[in-house]
């Protein structure tokens, strides 16, 4: 059974890529919008509109009843979640095949299962992927994650195990300061996800984020090769890359075939990705989580390897599927992508949501803008900052940054800040050139001046 | 009377939490300098401030509404 018509729950540029993904496949889209989003290109491209709600993402976007409500309604058998929203909601995913129709992603107790950071490190263990040593699962008191932090070795991290996003996040250096991080922790989980259980986590010092794209169709699921994610602010990717640069190709192989090991071993099906900590000095990389959607940065993946991941994903919940074998799948030069948001890199990243006034964009081969911008369109203020994503190509990751240098001095987005500026100033930047960079590398090279010398 | 405007457009809090009372209610002083508001845009709260003194006369902008830039989200008198 292959899709007919496909309700996209989701907005801004990856309701543009989904509505794209799909008409190119000969599926019909029904774009879900809120109020203040019934100007946006997803809702001009698609075939049909349907307003889910008001304007506060609570009321639309995040909306279960809402959005099932609208997808049965407008007859589509099938639902993508994009990333964000309900995208990892196992209830969503539960409520729409309650509702009779297919949800483009895992299973829901897949989601359930590696949504929950303790349940997933268990199925990481269970499959041979070396995890970062930490609790023994969830701790619920206080004594439980001393006694789990002193087994580790401090620093320690303190996370909430129902959480995600790196929200709630907290490093206890002493033991003294885990007894006061703790209850405040539990707190924090219990108010944020309803479930105060905490996990605790040895700190990897300094260590690069590399994740490894998988497809599985319930059964079977093969790699995608992986990305280098080490550029964070705020525990938010800024800039990434396709493949990891400096890595062994045995520690690559290693990698990527724990991600299809993963995969297989929790019957996971559409897109995911599993992500890792890579500690450059010891050649050493530790399962992190999985995240069973597609993400913002799978363009990267799909310029090396030329596979088209959504619709992939289409496939697969048609039933029809992997669609392309591990050795079908090889990579070819460096890709590039970095995140163009709406605020102001030299005034401490303050939202900027204005009206576009004017455009030009890059052309060119290897040169792809994924965006949802067009001339006259007013950024709304209810949502995250995301314009679109510059993703450039080419064969060696060296060009690739001038590839992307030379992008960035061809984009003009008038009436709007940007953090083109920050981008720029990273494609010039030395270190970043010669792959001295991991993920508590870019803060302190803010903090430092670097963007304000360099514009 | 003076109004206080929004400095940007988003969505309008009068609580700093749900479950904490408004920043402020009708009769209470307000300095120049205190936070009357929140207005969350793209994700960032951003603290609005009274520019004047007084005494506070009531929200104009309800809480969790959508605001544009220079909407008048409380008086003082």
């Amino acid at each position: 059974m292959s899709l007919r018509k496909l309700f996209i729950a989701n907005r801004g540029e990856i309701a543009v890529r989904i509505n794209r993904a799909a008409q190119a496949r000969g599926i019909a889209t029904v774009q879900a919008h809120s109020e203040a989003d019934a100007d946006m290109l997803g809702v001009r491209l698609a075939d049909e509109a349907v307003c889910v709600g008001p304007a506060a993402a609570a009321k639309s976007y995040l909306d279960i009843d809402a959005m099932v409500d609208a997808a049965r309604r407008s007859g589509a058998d099938a639902v993508h979640p994009g990333y964000g929203f309900l995208a990892e909601n196992a209830a969503f995913a539960r409520a729409v095949q309650d509702a009779g129709l297919v949800f483009v992603g895992p299973d829901p107790d897949t989601i359930d299962r590696m949504g929950d950071k303790a349940a997933a490190r268990r199925a990481a263990m269970d499959a041979g992927v070396p995890v970062v040593p930490g609790s023994d699962g969830r701790v619920d008191s206080e004594d439980a994650a001393l006694d789990a932090a002193r087994a580790v070795g401090f620093p320690v991290l303190v996370k909430a195990a129902a959480g995600g996003g790196g929200r709630g996040i907290r490093i206890a250096h002493t033991e003294d300061e885990l007894r006061k991080l703790a209850p405040q922790a539990r707190a924090e989980a219990k108010a944020a996800f309803g479930d105060g259980g905490l996990y605790i986590e040895k700190v990897i010092v300094n260590p690069r984020h590399i994740e490894v794209q998988v497809l599985g169709d319930g059964t079977d699921a093969v790699h995608c090769y992986e990305r280098e994610c080490s550029l964070q602010r705020r525990r938010q990717k800024v800039w990434e890359e396709a493949g990891a640069f400096g890595l062994p190709d045995a520690t690559r192989a290693k990698m990527c075939d724990s991600a299809v090991a993963l995969a297989r071993a929790v019957g996971y099906r559409g897109a995911g990705t599993i992500e890792y900590l890579y500690d450059d000095a010891a050649d050493a990389f530790y399962f992190i989580e999985m995240n069973t959607r597609i993400q913002v940065e799978h363009p990267v993946t799909e310029m090396v390897t030329g596979l088209d991941l959504i619709g992939l994903m289409l496939d697969i919940a048609g039933g029809a599927g992997l669609g392309v074998t591990q050795d079908q799948i090889a990579v070819t030069g460096h890709a590039i992508e970095v995140r163009l948001n709406a605020e102001d890199p030299l005034m401490q990243f303050m939202p900027f949501p204005g009206k576009l006034t004017g455009m030009r964009l890059p052309e060119g081969d290897g040169i792809r803008f994924d965006h949802f911008l067009y001339e006259g369109y007013q950024i709304p203020p209810y949502y995250d900052s995301l314009l679109g994503k510059l993703i450039v190509h080419a064969p060696t990751r060296a060009q690739a940054i001038d590839r992307m240098a030379t992008a960035l001095d061809a984009i003009t987005l008038d009436g709007l800040k940007t953090t083109i500026p920050l981008h720029k100033a990273l494609a010039a930047s030395e270190d970043l050139r010669a792959g001295r960079v991991h993920t508590q590398w870019l803060e302190p090279w803010l903090e430092a001046g670097n963007l304000t010398s360099a514009t | 009377m003076a109004d206080i405007q929004s400095p940007l457009p988003g969505t309008f809090y009068h609580r700093p939490s749900p479950d904490d009372a408004p920043y402020k209610t009708d009769g209470d002083a307000v300095a120049i300098g205190d936070t009357i508001g929140l207005v969350e845009v793209m994700k960032t709260f951003i603290e609005v401030k009274a520019e004047a003194s007084g005494t506070f006369a009531g929200y104009v902008a309800g809480n969790e509404t959508p605001v544009q830039a220079g909407d008048v989200l409380a008086r003082l008198s």
